[in-house]
């Protein structure tokens, strides 16, 4: 209340009213400035000078100072500014050097007063005294700064920079006699306008050039700049030294910054590139800003508060030539949209989260089990209520305690080493790869190598390696209901087989709706899934198209059948976000063994015998057809790598693709697959396997990735005499001047992979040294010791 | 197994380790003399082929002795590889000899450092960019008259060729390679064929840029547009790159491709400009030929301008120094007249303004008469298509284009940022390297001392944007006419729109009683000047895109 008196007091009895609001102009503004009255801003560019009346609804213009048939580069303005003491008084600065003052009360159309042409260069920046109605003062592009006293008819002093450009010039507010000017190269001068000879101090504000600086109208020692390098500083120029009390870094240059007024710690900046909006920073918050106008669509030139009295009222004027008013409480508040959030990791691999209460609730409401089924970890929650926060009235922190053993993630490493993903055909590779899952008791990830490899492999090969015989059989018979067995046919044949039967039926059943989904199966769940010992699926690659309409008919009643199975976990999460089954996949497992049985899948269970002679039909189709062509199933088998990066097993989802080279790799994006490359790479060397990874990187065909291992190829060796690092090569000491890694076998400098025996330290060529040892086991150097190598 | 164990290494050669060097050297030695060993008498017919190819093999590593023993920073292998090359020469073989007269066609040898006589500062200079890249090459040989220069020149070419940046390796050799065939410079595009199969390029590319991929094919327009009419980039140019599905650009990439592209077409300029070389290890650059078959070479005839020509040049510039001397008093006193009359004489605002169109229309017309045309060594058109595509003057064309105006998007304030933003640390390189060639001096002019130059130098720079249509508002395109006669601007206008042209007779005849140095100096104005101009229509097109 108190300030809205001062504020009508400082208008004369009128309070200021407004809303947001824009206008177009004729052309970019390349700077604004107010009136005194806050009711008039003056606009100026390269080809506009107007002043606009700003009322309540809109902006009229008021007058075009633009007169006079020829367009002079005297009109065309750098800058502009307002006396603030005078309503009448104008000035600008010219693009060619010249500055123009102007006398509003001037009877004439032409409100031109005087003419200053001693700038040699663009003026950069023009701008009144305070309190003084005469006294202006110029920065200009030749690295000159002039005041001009305008009952005269020419400058009163020139201050030389004696250095490069002058971008702006700013009396200080408070003190009478002071003012600043920053540089081109980075520098901040203060200049008492008494002594022209030299200035007062001088001080590096920037790296590179500092566009603006605007006293603070209260604090007398604060200055804030802003410059190329993205920083907006506040300095206190009070003590003996200017010490930077606050720095906020944006995101583009800095323009133009201006204080708030009657928010001390609050400023305005605009930029000068890429970045269009218009930010108020609290300095003490440096990397959020306390509002944002995002009104302009091209870069903002000129901000102005429009009132010194008043911080609610801002107006820009900007490139895409529009006016604009913004009100503070319609900016949008970055703040409030940040979820402000913490995460760190335990010593022990404890997780703690921290963040907004409310975030957690509604999170932890929608997906349940998202964390925990997500990742091969599992964590115990326990929530930590009350954890105070600066400023935030309610958070939250959560945190997860790794289980004991169950974060090991030895089949990982295992699996790592022990893939191979180039060098041999491609159905080698495959069947080796599903040997290693096997053995590793990931099934899942075995029977999805085996079907790739039935996808993409010759039809020949398949029956020859598989345990199925009854198909395989079929297959070579050819008869088209021969192999019409149902379950109770099956169980006196094939013994134990009739689990193996059943899980052929869901995956048919499975697959069919995956193909209708367009999804895939398959999820690389680490749990026993009993289907898996036997590759009952490798025959879903054969079947497909002419299942889909049977399932087709009744998608609501296959899927619910899924839980009854042990397969069909797999495709569960990708289609439905768990709604009817509450359970998580944990209990979906242990169902398989244990006859628990829950509601639905009681349900499911009664569709059991129809359900798998709709798979014995399809069985039989399936060896009538031809094979489809691989490109058929490459969605499918994008889809399949999705699934399991999305399940966190990028390994898979990248070996996957190294293997099938560019049988997918078209299918799935660039950036995707870099991802993936690049979880995978860290992975790796976060568990050391540094040569896997570099394998990895080496058989990507993302030029992004491949390229990493052309990074940072440098080796620092030091000198095996003197100790010192050898800088310039890798064999020859600088400073002992000797070659330092001379080969035991054939006394040359080893300049590529040397080995050496970590016992007596001689070594040589890897070659060598491999031909020396099979003769002998002692020292080439003739040391005798008896070497080793690992 | 012989052919690895003959594979010579030369970068031991780069160390700054003498015994490094020496051992280096020593590996060499024995090479070639292995090699000559099978060279040989007694001969057999039945080697004939491969013969002929070791003897290639031979002569390229001869061909790169000579080189070091001319050009190698370090003394020691210089002796050392004449001497090794003399003891080739015993054998009865054949070894090559330098053709030319040093690193510059139009500097004459001895007005250019030696290698050897250099001071400490040139001399780390030298052995850094040795070091760098196995050679020493004429464009660095000319420019260390200007060490500042150079030093930053060579740290920004390092930085875009060799350091962090978006694109690989031999895509940045290979976009080097395109911007200096468009200018027909057989020198750049000889150099960084090397260097591109030295990085693994795939050789088809060169028979063509329609065998390198279609990103690269993609950006040929641009090169073309660039490098002949910048004014005419748009930023449905920046779209189409950045937007062709599998083959589009990334802004970053981009970015760097467009500063490779611009710093090409720029060094393009100098190296026509000053006449550079051929390298002596490249083709053109030293001959097999004893000494009396022929008195003059290749480059020579074909740019009419053989030694004798020379001799006569330089007699005649004898003739004249009187004449010359008058010139550089006149342009002198024209300075001193327009730093003081500027205040007096005030030019009406229209004025100004017709002074800019004039300057502007009238470099259409600075046009050297003689129109011959240069051959290019090394078949460098296949590098680009559309061989018509040339500096086209904006309205002799009709075309009218609207004036850039650098208050409007300069590169201190908008380009610096772009290129910062996108490819960080390369707009500081490239604007300490702008700031260092603008405000290059020694305050001498020919025989004069304590000369402000700033004057001049600004309107060469503005010249140049202008030729471009930048225009600065705050210039007097006035000074220009004063201070730049009619042959400068025609060099200036030559190398700097289409430097495949320049002569010696345009380089002698302008500045007659300049020292090389300072036409060296005037070289690197233009290129920069140029390379700014280009920079600023392409990122202004970026930025035009981005908004």
């Amino acid at each position: 209340m108190e300030k809205m008196s001062r504020v009508t007091t400082a208008l004369g009895g009128s309070v200021l009213t407004g809303r947001t609001m824009h206008c177009h102009l004729d052309a970019p503004a390349n700077a604004i400035s107010v009136c005194r009255d806050a009711a008039q801003v003056v606009v100026a560019g390269r080809s506009i000078f107007k002043i606009y009346a700003i009322e309540e609804e809109q902006f009229v213009e008021k007058l075009n100072l633009r007169v006079g048939r020829k367009p002079s580069l005297n009109l065309s303005c750098a800058d502009v500014v307002w006396h603030q003491m005078d309503e009448n008084l104008l000035a600008t600065a010219a693009t060619n050097g010249v500055v123009v003052t102007w006398n509003l009360g001037r009877p004439s159309r032409n409100k031109q007063d005087q003419l200053f042409t001693e700038h040699k260069r663009t003026v950069n920046k023009v701008c009144f005294h305070p309190t003084e109605a005469h006294v202006l003062l110029s920065g200009s592009q030749d690295g000159f700064m002039k005041c001009f006293d305008l009952r005269r008819k020419d400058s009163v002093s020139t201050f030389s920079g004696q250095s490069e450009s002058v971008r702006d010039v700013q009396f200080s507010i408070r003190d009478y006699f002071t003012f600043a000017s920053t540089f081109e190269n980075g520098n901040v001068q203060l200049w008492d306008i008494r002594r022209p000879d030299r200035c007062e101090r001088m001080f590096t504000a920037h790296n590179g050039p500092v566009f603006c600086c605007d006293w603070h109208p209260e604090d007398r020692g604060w200055l804030a700049t802003g410059g190329r390098d993205k920083m907006v500083k506040v300095w206190d120029m009070t003590t003996h030294r200017a010490k930077e009390v606050h720095c906020v870094q944006t995101i583009a240059s800095v323009a133009r910054v201006k204080w708030r007024p009657e928010c001390r710690h609050h400023l305005a900046t605009c930029s000068m590139m890429v970045d269009h909006n218009i930010y108020v920073w609290d300095v003490r918050r440096p990397f959020v800003p306390a509002a944002m106008f995002e009104e302009h669509r091209d870069v903002t030139t000129g901000i102005a508060w429009r009132h010194p009295h008043d911080p609610s009222f801002l107006l820009s004027g900007s490139k895409d030539s529009t006016l604009c008013q913004h009100l503070f409480r319609d900016a949008s508040q970055p703040v409030e949209r940040a979820n402000p959030e913490g995460l760190c990791y335990g010593l022990f691999g404890d997780l703690a989260f921290a963040a907004k209460e409310s975030l957690v609730a509604t999170e932890s409401g929608r997906k349940p089990y998202t964390g925990d089924r997500r990742h091969p970890i599992f964590f115990k929650r326990k929530l930590d209520p009350a954890e105070p926060f600066a400023g935030l009235a309610s958070s939250a922190l959560s945190v997860f305690e790794m289980e004991p053993g169950s974060g090991s993630m030895s089949w990982f490493v295992d699996t790592a080493e022990r893939y191979a993903l180039a060098g041999r055909p491609l159905a080698e590779l495959c069947d080796h790869n599903a040997k290693v899952a096997r053995e590793l008791g990931r099934n899942q990830v075995a029977q999805t190598w085996t079907m790739l490899r039935i996808i993409y492999c010759s039809p020949g090969l398949v029956p020859a390696t598989n345990l199925n015989h009854s198909v395989g059989k079929g297959s070579s018979c050819g008869l088209p209901l021969m192999n019409s067995f149902n379950l109770k046919d099956m169980a006196p044949g094939l013994g134990s087989e009739t689990r193996l039967d059943r899980s052929k039926g869901d995956t048919r059943s499975d697959t069919v709706l995956l193909d209708s989904s367009a999804t895939l199966i398959t999820n690389e769940d680490n749990e026993e899934t009993e289907g898996s010992d036997v590759p009952a699926d490798y025959l879903l690659g054969d079947v497909e198209g002419e299942e889909d309409e049977l399932y087709l008919l009744d998608p609501e009643h296959a899927h619910s059948e899924e839980p009854e199975y042990v397969l069909p976990q797999e495709a569960f999460p990708l289609r439905h976000e768990i709604v009817d089954t509450p359970p998580g996949p944990e209990h979906l497992q242990d169902k398989a063994d244990s006859p628990h049985v829950s509601g639905s899948e009681a349900d499911a269970a009664s569709l059991v015998p129809m359900d798998s002679s709709f798979s014995l039909i399809s069985v039989s189709h399936a060896l009538y057809d031809s094979r489809l062509p691989p490109d058929f199933f490459s969605a499918l088998v994008c889809d399949m790598l999705r699934f399991y990066a999305e399940q966190g097993d990028v390994q898979m989802a990248v070996s996957v693709l190294i293997v099938l080279g560019e049988r997918v790799r078209k299918d799935i994006d660039e950036q995707t697959q870099e991802h993936w490359y690049t979880s995978y790479i860290d992975l790796l060397q976060r568990f050391c396997l540094w040569n896997v990874s570099n394998q990895v990187v080496k058989l990507s065909t993302s030029r992004a990735i491949s390229c990493l291992n052309q990074a940072s190829t440098t080796l620092h060796v030091n000198c095996s005499h003197c100790k010192r690092p050898m800088s310039s090569r890798g064999w020859i000491c600088d400073r002992c001047h000797r070659c330092a890694s001379m080969c035991a076998v054939c006394h040359h400098v080893v300049k590529g992979l040397f080995v050496w025996c970590q016992g007596c330290s001689h070594g040589g060529h890897l070659q060598h040294i491999m031909k020396w040892l099979e003769g002998s086991s002692h020292c080439p150097a003739g040391c005798g010791h008896l070497c080793e190598y690992s | 197994m012989a052919e690895g164990e003959n594979e010579v290494r030369w970068d031991g050669l780069c160390s700054r380790d003498s015994t490094t060097r020496e051992t280096a050297l020593e590996n060499i030695r024995q090479i070639i003399l292995r090699k000559t060993e099978c060279l040989r008498p007694p001969y057999r017919p039945s080697d004939g082929l491969s013969n002929a190819v070791s003897l290639d093999g031979l002569n390229k590593l001869l061909a790169h002795l000579l080189m070091l023993s001319k050009r190698c920073p370090f003394e020691d292998v210089r002796e050392k590889s004449e001497f090794i090359l003399k003891s080739v020469q015993e054998l009865g073989i054949r070894i090559p000899r330098p053709l030319g007269h040093g690193p510059s066609r139009f500097i004459p040898e001895k007005e250019i450092l030696q290698v050897g006589s250099e001071d400490a500062q040139m001399h780390t200079l030298f052995a850094d960019s040795f070091a760098a890249l196995g050679r020493l090459d004429n464009i660095t040989l000319v420019m260390v008259f200007h060490p500042q220069y150079l030093e930053s020149f060579l740290k920004t070419q390092h930085y875009l060729l060799q350091m962090d940046g978006p694109l690989p390796l031999h895509y940045r050799h290979y976009i080097g390679i395109m911007a200096a065939a468009r200018h027909q410079c057989s020198y750049l595009v000889n150099l960084h064929v090397n260097d591109f199969l030295h990085v693994g390029g795939d050789p088809k590319w060169l028979n063509g840029l329609e065998n390198a991929p279609q990103k690269l094919q993609n950006l040929g327009e641009l090169n073309k547009v660039l490098a002949h009419r910048p004014w005419l980039i748009t930023k449905e140019h920046i779209e189409g790159l950045l937007k062709a599905e599998e083959h589009s650009w990334s802004l970053a990439e981009l970015v760097h491709a467009v500063v490779l592209l611009t710093h090409y077409h720029s060094l393009a300029s100098f190296t026509f400009g000053c006449g550079i070389s051929p390298e002596i290890h490249c083709d053109g650059g030293h001959t097999f030929r004893p000494p009396s078959v022929s008195n003059y070479c290749f480059c020579d005839i074909t740019n009419g301008n053989h030694s004798v020509d020379e001799m006569q040049v330089n007699s005649a510039g004898n003739v004249s120094v009187s004449d010359s001397f008058f010139e550089v008093e006149a342009l002198m006193e024209k300075m001193r007249q327009l730093q003081e009359c500027r205040d007096e004489e005030e030019a009406s605002q229209e004025e100004m303004a017709s002074r800019f169109e004039i300057e502007k229309r009238e470099s259409m017309f600075v046009f050297s008469s003689d129109d011959e045309e240069a051959t290019p060594a090394r078949d460098v058109s296949r590098h680009f298509e559309d061989t018509s595509y040339g500096y086209k003057d904006f309205s002799r064309h009709g075309m009218h284009v609207p004036t850039f105006r650098v208050q409007d998007y300069c590169w201190e304030d908008h380009g610096y940022s772009l290129v910062n933003r996108l490819y960080p640390d390369v707009g500081q390189l490239i604007d300490e390297k702008f700031h260092i060639a603008y405000n290059l001096t020694y305050n001498t002019m020919a025989m004069h001392k304590d000369v402000d130059t700033s004057m001049l130098r600004r309107a060469i720079w503005n010249y140049i944007h202008c030729m471009f249509g930048i225009r600065y508002d705050d210039y007097d395109y006035g000074e220009i006419n004063q201070l730049l006669d009619r042959s400068f601007k025609v060099y200036i206008k030559t190398v700097v729109c289409t430097p495949e042209k320049v002569t010696k007779r345009m380089y002698d005849s302008f500045w007659r009683q300049f020292k090389h140095s300072e036409k060296v100096h005037v070289n690197l104005l233009l290129i920069e000047a140029r390379m700014q101009a280009e920079l600023l229509y392409a990122l202004r097109a970026i930025t035009r895109y981005m908004t």
